[in-house]
């Protein structure tokens, strides 16, 4: 039997009415990636991650999981899973199986992201514990009622907050504030940039001659939704890398299957691996702008490609070998330890 | 035999964000989805347009594998607004259906 649904979407909406979240985080894992790195609290601008990157790992467990399931004769417990779920955070069991390499990956995304931000001399703050995910999730399945509610309850928090102006960090929180929340909050006027938008404002320095090159992979949300295509191609250039740009790119992305990982996880892992082929096809050095997309190109490529984030690219250009720099990046060692994350 | 709910035609009529009108079935976004279900996104329009109920509901499990990625509607030559219809039939679904709201 195929997933069913109704369930599913059950949880989602009975986990943000009474916990905020999709898929609720705990406070260290929410906001551990800020360790040591000095940010002041709140602010009127502030950098906001939804919590995206750090649900990454959990969602990724979630799909295999869900992967199991599909077809099983499990599926027709999911009803019950519900009704469990209603008292007992079932996500928390999924987060212990979670990868700590996943969220090692996450936790430097965002601190590379602080890093850059702070480089092109950006202030900025961060709201900590008090920061929400900002409900895609609903507002993709078409769950109007619950995602109105969620975006009233989260927009009240910012302005209670003082928050005026956020520097988003993926493309699904920065479609949310941009396109839905102005249609589901009356008078919405709080200000929203994405990080890569405000880099390229910033006009970055042109690096010596590019020795490096790399495949983009743009994701659905930037390209089509958010006209953020030039931004990534000019910050990398910028860095001194050749961009090299595969079959169906900038507003011709292809998608990398995510949005199919809680329902069709078979479905999505078809996708993912159509767009491996055609990253492929152009070279091994893929770079990702999505943290949905690097999860389910890196799943799909296995070792056929190197997939990093953008932020982890720039950030590694900046060092005097960004080769190496990448290569410890996708062997898990040196920069996690230069910047101490656990 | 094809049972036609004039609820469910008039409720597409009147549902937020709801709007295939422009539609001339030229068939660009059923060639372009990555998924490449044929009942994707055109077909699927004018069943809900006409009411047809049945084949709305049997298709629920296409109308949530939409990506929304919105590669039909770049390329929409009347420029109609593929995703949000997906999203107004998937609200539709969920309050009608599923009872979810």
């Amino acid at each position: 039997m195929p997933l069913p649904i109704a369930p599913i979407l059950g949880i989602f909406v009975d986990n943000v009415r009474k916990r905020g979240s999709v898929l609720p985080l705990s406070k260290r894992t929410a906001t551990g990636w800020a360790r040591g790195l000095d940010l002041p609290r709140g602010g009127e601008t502030v950098l906001y991650t939804g919590n995206v990157y750090q649900m990454i790992p959990a969602i990724d467990a979630m799909s295999t999981q869900m992967a199991m399931l599909e077809n099983s004769f499990l599926t027709r417990f999911f009803g019950i899973g519900r009704l469990v779920n209603k008292f007992v955070n079932m996500s928390f069991f999924m987060g212990l199986t979670a990868s700590s390499e996943k969220l090692r990956h996450a936790n430097r995304v965002l601190r590379d992201i602080v890093g850059l931000l702070r480089n092109a001399g950006v202030e900025f703050g961060y709201l900590y514990e008090d920061e929400f995910y900002a409900g895609a999730l609903l507002y993709d399945d078409g769950l109007d009622e619950a995602f109105g509610e969620h975006a009233r309850r989260v927009t009240a928090h910012l302005k209670k907050l003082g928050v005026r102006r956020l520097i988003t960090v993926d493309p699904h929180t920065t479609q949310m504030f941009r396109q839905a929340y102005p249609r589901f909050v009356k008078d919405f006027d709080i200000e929203v940039q994405n990080y890569l938008e405000v880099l390229a404002q910033a006009h970055p320095r042109r690096a010596e001659p590019a020795d490096g090159e790399v495949v983009v992979h743009d994701s659905c949300i930037y390209a089509r939704y958010e006209n953020i295509c030039e931004q990534p191609r000019e910050l990398l250039r910028a860095a001194g890398l050749s961009v090299r740009e595969p079959e169906l790119s900038g507003k011709s992305t292809h998608c990398c299957g995510g949005p199919l990982e809680s329902l069709f996880p078979a479905e999505a892992h078809r996708i993912s691996g159509i767009r491996v082929d055609l990253l492929e096809a152009e070279g091994k050095n893929v770079v990702t702008m999505c943290p949905f997309c690097w999860v389910n190109l890196s799943k799909a490529a296995g070792d056929r490609l190197v997939v990093n984030d953008i932020a982890n690219v720039l950030a590694a250009c900046g060092q005097r070998d960004h080769r190496a720099a990448l290569k410890a990046h996708v062997a898990e060692d040196n920069l996690v330890r230069a910047h101490g994350v656990a | 035999m094809t049972r036609v709910s004039p609820e469910l035609a008039a409720r597409m009529k009147k549902a937020e964000g709801f709007d295939a009108n422009a539609c001339f079935h030229c068939g660009t976004c059923t060639a372009l989805c990555p998924l490449g279900y044929k009942i994707l996104p055109r077909k699927l329009f004018h069943d809900a347009m006409l009411g047809l109920e049945d084949r709305v509901r049997a298709n629920i499990p296409q109308i949530f594998s939409c990506l929304l990625c919105r590669m039909c509607e770049a390329n929409c030559p009347s420029g109609v607004h593929i995703t949000d219809n997906i999203r107004s039939l998937r609200s539709l679904i969920n309050r009608q259906v599923f009872g979810l709201k």
